[in-house]
């Protein structure tokens, strides 16, 4: 990972992205935190299920950090996402504890999901996470409902709805855009383009060139940016959610990004090429944020290295809380499937 | 329950528990497809666009996944929506919101939520209304943890437990036999509820014990006064939930009448009687038994058009009267 290729014009403070006009050097420092830990929270899932202290799948977004993080760098605790399969960077963008996420990666009662969930259902409502859906296209409507719910309580948050390019051959994804749209609820779709729905690319898939595209038919805003771009990024999502905390409704972003590990376990990257993984590994978006907030003179390497050191120390902390953590109890099994 | 009664029908009964509803809570409200101005297929939601507004009786468009799925998620945020299928038929394209999502997320994420929503579901076969307007899916739904699923037989019970219904924290599916919506009874004035967790002895009887719900369980009841008239005294248990299912009612009345028919409109195999009779013979009421548990159910095929056929794929009193009589009189 020794070539990072950034774009001239980013280095450049004329050309500086607009989006850090509206953030202070304080909260891009925590955005670039933020994408870290959910590298390393991932990394350390996967080597965690390498040493066999955690079973069943995952699904990582290793790659797909600036997406998550810049979706989400205009909410506050009360907006409320919903998430995905590939949901950690949507849990920890959005605020989550590390140490009850690895919790609920190890199966551990004092996990986010009290080990009832795993990795593919976290969630933190506290923090205005529905949760991750391990249906592809489930969080959708669930999504608009929940923005349904904020406009007859007249409150004043905006839901984000996560999905991947997957879910946009669902049935739910067109039903929910309609229903959003048709009824101007203040909804963000995320869409996070990472090219492959598991194995089938989205030239295979989709009828238009830009998911964004789809928007078109249901009258609302369409953006595509680069996903790998945490500016790019936060700066659609910005401009998305003043519209929908305005009143005038849902709009959609996609996001073109790639996960550089496979779709799940079981992925033995038989339909892609080291050189196209490579491509994107070089394109990496932190390493891509690093650079660009040190030309733009925000961030000094000295300080970065201290978010890093930061950030392993969060890392450690969390895998020391969640392997000294209890297992939940079998006679617990039916705790929970209903309320009474 | 010192409440004045009138005569409502069924219909009607639905209509007023869902403005008690209203007017008690804000967070209620109504979705479905046709139900405002139109008043719903069946002319539940009535007039109640024009006393609440089409914000909280809300026309959807055609969009069962996209409707029950949003209801889901008012649920998940704070709301409490009754959201009416059409037809119960069509719970069958929202299926993923309501089996995968609205009975899974409390346990999903460790009793962290509760999704307050009620399903209303137009069911049964006798309308002409053929194969995809006309089945009795509750088995289906009542083999998922996480969901209720319920089933009143008369106006009465169809406001209280739909007044249950809505106040309930979790997911209720509640099942309203389309031919029940005519029909007429005394209803309570006010606020009451239902329990859904319990069934009752809608007739008392010593020589057999028929367990019902819904409109099987008005047909089994007449079946009980042809049966009385040949000198057969039914107990009918109305089971008025099949999740929960209350089995302990069952076992009392077994104990007690040493025989047990199960009378469902549903597919026989797998239905309810295939669940109520497992139960029975797992229970201390199997030494009780005098006769092989019998299961009157629906047929083993699509609810067919012509009024022939489809009067034969499912019981009729008369069905229910001669397999009662054969059970009790030992031929069984």
């Amino acid at each position: 990972m020794d070539e990072i290729v950034i774009p001239v014009s980013t280095a450049v403070a004329a050309n500086r992205p607009p989006v850090y006009d509206r953030l202070s050097v304080a909260e891009v420092h925590e955005a670039l935190r933020k994408m870290m830990l959910i590298r390393r929270f991932e990394e350390s899932a996967e080597d965690a299920y390498v040493r066999g202290l955690s079973y069943g799948t995952m699904h990582l977004s290793i790659g797909e950090e600036a997406s998550a993080v810049g979706v989400c760098t205009p909410l506050t605790d009360a907006d409320l996402i919903t998430s995905t399969h590939r949901g950690h960077g949507h849990c920890i963008a959005k605020g989550a504890d590390v140490a009850k996420m690895f919790a609920e990666f190890l199966g551990k009662e004092t996990g986010y999901c009290h080990g009832r969930g795993g990795s593919m259902h976290i969630a933190d409502p506290g923090k205005g996470n529905l949760g991750a859906n391990g249906v592809v296209g489930g969080g959708l409507p669930i999504a608009v409902g929940a923005a349904l719910a904020v406009k007859k309580r007249k409150l004043n948050s905006v839901v984000v709805c996560f999905f991947g390019d997957g879910a946009n051959n669902e049935g739910a994804f067109h039903e929910s855009l309609n229903i959003a749209s048709v009824w101007k609820l203040p909804v963000v779709f995320a869409c996070e383009n990472n090219l492959y729905g598991m194995s089938t690319s989205v030239e295979r898939s989709t009828s238009v060139k830009n998911i964004a595209d789809r928007a078109a038919a249901y009258s609302m805003p369409g953006v595509t940016v680069d996903g790998n771009h945490f500016a790019e990024v936060a700066e659609a999502s910005f401009q998305a959610v003043e519209r929908a905390r305005a009143g005038h409704g849902p709009s959609l972003i996609e996001t073109k990004t790639y996960r550089t590990r496979g779709h799940s376990r079981s992925d033995r990257n038989r339909y892609r090429t080291k050189e196209e993984i490579e491509s994107w590994r070089k394109r990496d978006p932190i390493l891509y944020l690093e650079a660009e907030l040190q030309a733009l003179g925000l961030a000094t390497r000295a300080e970065i290295e201290a978010i890093r050191a930061d950030v392993e120390k969060t890392i450690a902390a969390g895998i020391a809380f969640a392997e000294a953590s209890p297992t939940p109890q079998a006679k617990d099994l039916l705790r929970d499937v209903y309320t009474v | 329950m010192g409440a004045a009664t009138r005569e409502l029908s069924f219909a009607q009964a639905i209509q007023e528990a869902m403005a008690i509803a209203m007017d008690a809570d804000e967070r209620v409200f109504l979705m479905g497809e046709d139900i405002g101005v139109y008043g719903g297929a069946f002319q539940v939601t009535g007039d109640l666009v024009h006393r609440y507004g089409d914000q909280r009786v809300m026309d959807t468009p055609i969009s069962e996944l996209g409707g029950a799925g949003v209801a889901v998620g008012a649920a998940l945020n704070g709301m409490r929506p009754v959201y009416e299928f059409q037809f119960s038929d069509f719970s069958m394209l929202a299926s993923e919101q309501i089996v995968n999502q609205a009975a899974k997320l409390r346990f999903m994420l460790g009793g962290a939520v509760s999704v307050p929503v009620v399903f209303r579901m137009p069911s049964g076969s006798g309308t002409g209304a053929a194969a995809q307007h006309s089945q009795s899916l509750q088995a289906w739904f009542a083999h998922i943890p996480g969901l209720k699923v319920v089933e009143p037989s008369t106006p009465r019970e169809a406001k209280g437990m739909l007044l249950a219904a809505i106040a309930d924290p979790d997911p209720v599916m509640i099942f309203e036999h389309k031919l029940l919506y005519k029909t007429k009874g005394p209803v309570p004035e006010g606020h009451y509820t239902i329990a859904l967790d319990k069934a009752e002895v809608a007739r008392p009887g010593v020589d057999v014990t028929i367990a019902a719900a819904g409109l099987m369980t008005v047909r089994t009841l007449e079946a009980a006064k042809a049966l009385a008239e040949r000198g057969v005294d039914a107990e009918v248990i109305n089971l008025r939930s099949l999740r929960p299912l209350d089995i302990g009612a069952v076992v009392e009345s077994v104990k007690k009448t040493s025989r047990l028919l199960c009378v469902y409109e549903g597919v026989k195999t797998l239905g309810m009687g295939a669940e109520v009779s497992a139960a029975i013979a797992e229970s201390e009421a199997f030494d009780y038994l005098d006769a092989p548990i019998v299961r009157l159910g629906g047929a083993e095929a699509p609810i067919p058009y012509s009024p022939i056929l489809e009067k034969a794929a499912s019981p009729q009193v008369a069905d229910i009267v001669e397999a009662a009589s054969k059970l009790a009189s030992g031929e069984i």
